[in-house]
């Protein structure tokens, strides 16, 4: 198939036929805010902040999961939408405890810089503060669930890129929490190679590395993109 | 098995029928109030009596008016009795031909059985659900053989198409579409899944379907696989339904002996089988794409859609996904063609619907009535209205994800575009009524503390979305909610909407929003004055590069 031309934000750009909205945004330059989407992982649609609106059609749709179409005309940052992704940061923001002062992850979280970027500095939500366990049992990471969103990408890595797939889900809605094996100590894991992708590909401090300062947390999100082009395209690009 | 073999069988089993018989209810309500024992007592009492050659009990699906169970039928007398206990056998048997057994007679010929037409109920009741001879005799499976013996698959389509049947799981998309789109997708192979996952509160029409008549599901969906060129087949059944679930174990293996289903079945160079896949318990499960994600073993999580699953379904196959109660449809639409089921309903909403009437009415039970009926002869005629007097106040209809509709709109038409414009939908089927006392920011609440604990946590909206809602509408019953809290709770709604992944959390927000509609001063009489409640943020004041 050849390639599609759409129009973002009202520029025309061009987008592979494989290509989702946001990776042809991506490609041209246009910013759409996301918390589960990760390059190298498959796509979840699950954080919601993608969602875009496309021509008249009133039903948004994320663009991490919807294909590009010729002749598509995509608003990516209409108030409607800034508005929601508001929300969904609120939503999160209430929903476990995110601290950021005491966070190891301060200064370095996906979430804490996309509340600066929409502007949210208030939460007019009830915090739900729910105690949480924080589990240390592993020798060389953490998983703190007081800051976990829900994201999966950990999950993912694990699954995807290290085929090992420790991790994952458990309960559901809002008691959901991630798992490694079946609901053991992480340390107690005979799944885990101790390969941290998961904690590279983590947005938050809900995974961390011991031992490291907080200034020291930096994550190399790129890294999993890395492999997963040096594993299909046989290219070493940094 | 061919079609000589299928008429012998049913003039075999019609020849060996009892001039007198008497029907006994053995769905789950009559069961659950010892249904069984009058049962067991009913053919003790026949055979102390020496009618054993005379008179033939039988154990058989929901008879419909549920409260008033256990439920005896007699034929050829129309009795039909009430409440019986397992005392009453005795009496029942003595009243045969004589007059009944006055104490425990109900009225067969009320408006409740009057005023309802049946289609998909109409083995209900009659046949065995556990002898597939019963049902073979009532002319099933004439309408597969037909199918296979002289229709061509894109007739088939074009007949369901043409009959305006609509999907009975709730949105009513058109089925002749969608059995279309899945005839055309390629694919190397292709499924049918009936979709038994029933889970509304109050609905139980798909569980009396399957615990009644599982013959009629297994051959809608023979005629469906034929007719997209399916070779296999899952129905997914709550795991809460343990008689349906035997039940249609028992079918499938009688069908399966008989020839009808598996390999070359009825004798045609078609196979199909069928497997039963039971639910663990998730709500959202019945959401298609969760719905294929359990089946494949996954965890029963949603999917964004597209791909649908007539395009990408099972393993990526296309996947022809139905309600038990839209395949119930089929065999008849094949027998008496799609001209005559057209003629029934209104002109967008064709057929009939099976509802639940449930909650603060005098009849509970299934009923089953064209669509386009007044809601009010549902309610208040076949239902009977509130007992003792009382007024209707609104009915629920579509579960978690329906809506409110008051009493001033009880004359609405029940049809699918009519339900919608008043902010609810047709759904599966069930029907809450509510009188004057009922509080209907608790009645939007319950739905929301439903949708919240259902939830399976993928996306954000709906998962921490539904939480902040029922805290909000918790905060308005406790009359602490400010005129703020309202105005977030009506933007969270919006937000919850418009911005989840599936059908689940996109619907969450109908029942609050329904309420707000029609009952908005039952919301506004709580709040009290007050400021804005904002909490601070835990972000630190730095500034990041």
């Amino acid at each position: 198939m050849a390639t599609q031309t759409l129009t973002i934000d009202g520029k025309l750009v061009t987008a592979r036929p494989e290509d989702t909205i946001l990776s042809a945004s991506k490609d041209a330059g246009i910013d759409i805010p996301t918390l589960c989407y990760l390059d190298g992982l498959s796509a979840h649609g699950g954080c919601r902040l993608c969602m875009v609106e496309v021509g008249s059609q009133n039903r948004l749709l994320p663009a991490c999961t919807t294909p590009v179409r010729e002749d598509m005309n995509v608003s990516t940052s209409t108030p409607r939408l800034v508005e929601y992704r508001r929300m969904i940061v609120a939503l999160l923001l209430a929903e476990r405890n995110h601290v950021c002062s005491v966070c190891v992850a301060n200064g370095h979280c996906e979430l804490q810089s996309m509340a600066y970027a929409l502007g949210v500095t208030h939460v007019r939500f009830e915090y739900l503060s729910p105690e949480l366990p924080v589990d240390v049992s592993h020798d060389r990471y953490g998983m703190d669930h007081n800051r976990c969103i829900l994201c999966t990408r950990c999950v993912r890595a694990c699954d995807q890129i290290e085929g090992a797939h420790t991790l994952d889900v458990m309960g559901r809605g809002v008691n959901s929490r991630i798992v490694a094996d079946m609901n053991q100590p992480w340390g107690d894991s005979v799944t885990c190679t101790s390969c941290g992708k998961c904690v590279q590909a983590c947005p938050t401090g809900a995974l961390f590395r011991q031992g490291s300062t907080v200034a020291e947390m930096e994550k190399d999100r790129t890294m999993l993109q890395f492999l997963v082009t040096a594993r299909e395209k046989k290219q070493w690009l940094v | 098995m061919d079609l000589q073999d299928l008429r012998e069988l049913a003039e075999k089993e019609r020849r060996s029928q009892a001039p007198r018989s008497i029907r006994c209810c053995v769905a789950a309500g009559c069961t659950s109030a010892n249904s069984m024992a009058v049962l067991d007592n009913l053919q003790q009492a026949v055979q102390d009596a020496g009618l054993k050659d005379k008179v033939h009990v039988s154990p058989v699906g929901c008879l419909r008016l549920c409260c008033e169970g256990p439920l005896v039928a007699t034929d050829p007398d129309g009795h039909l009795y009430h409440k019986v206990a397992p005392g009453d056998a005795e009496a029942i048997v003595a009243g045969l031909g004589n007059g009944g057994f006055a104490a425990r007679r109900g009225d067969a010929a009320s408006p409740f059985f009057a005023l309802q037409a049946s289609v998909v109920l109409d083995n209900c009741g009659h046949v065995e659900p556990e002898r597939i001879e019963t049902y073979i005799a009532r002319d099933g499976y004439t309408a597969l053989f037909k199918v296979l013996r002289e229709m061509s698959p894109p007739q088939v389509v074009d007949e369901v198409t043409r009959s305006g049947l609509r999907g009975r799981g709730g949105a009513g998309y058109p089925t002749g579409v969608k059995w279309s789109m899945v005839a055309k997708n390629q694919g190397d192979r292709k499924f049918v899944v009936c979709n038994a996952d029933e889970g509304d509160p109050g609905a139980f029409m798909n569980r009396s379907l399957l615990e009644s008549d599982p013959h009629k599901v297994l051959e809608g969906m023979a005629i469906a696989a034929y007719a997209v060129g399916a070779s296999s087949g899952y129905i997914y059944v709550r795991g809460e339904y343990p008689l349906a679930i035997a039940r249609l174990k028992t079918a499938i293996k009688q069908a399966g002996r008989l020839g009808l289903l598996g390999t070359h079945r009825c004798n045609s160079p078609f196979d199909f089988r069928i497997d039963i896949r039971i639910g663990a318990g998730a709500f959202v499960c019945g959401e298609e794409t969760a719905l294929m994600a359990s089946i494949m073993g996954e965890r029963g999580l949603p999917t964004p859609r597209p791909p649908y699953p007539a395009e990408k379904g099972l393993w990526g196959c296309p996947t022809l996904i139905n309600n038990v109660e839209t395949f119930a449809n089929i065999p008849a639409i094949m027998r008496q063609g799609a001209d005559w089921f057209a003629g029934i309903g209104t002109d967008s909403s064709k057929g009939t619907k099976v509802f639940c009437v449930t909650g603060k009415v005098k009849n509970t039970g299934l009923v089953e009535v064209p669509l386009g009926t007044p809601l009010r002869t549902i309610v208040e005629d076949i239902g009977g209205g509130v007992p003792g007097n009382g007024r209707i106040k609104a009915v629920q209809t579509g579960g978690p994800s329906g809506g409110c509709i008051p009493a001033q709109h009880l004359d609405t038409s029940v049809d699918y575009e009519a339900l919608g414009q008043l902010g609810s939908i047709m759904g599966s089927g069930g029907m809450i009524v509510m009188d004057e006392g009922t509080d209907m920011v608790d009645v939007a609440r319950f739905f929301m503390t439903f949708c919240m604990d259902e939830s399976c946590g993928k996306c954000i909206p709906c998962r921490a979305g539904t939480v902040q809602l029922t805290h909000l509408l918790t905060r308005i019953i406790d009359k602490v909610a400010t005129p703020q809290d309202l105005e977030l709770l009506e933007s969270l709604c919006d937000m919850v909407k418009n911005a989840s992944l599936c059908g689940l959390g996109q619907t969450a927000p109908n029942p609050v929003l329904s309420t707000l509609r029609y009952f908005r001063d039952e919301y506004t009489s709580r709040l009290r004055a007050g400021g804005v409640v904002r909490r601070a943020l835990a972000l630190p004041l730095v500034s990041l590069s």
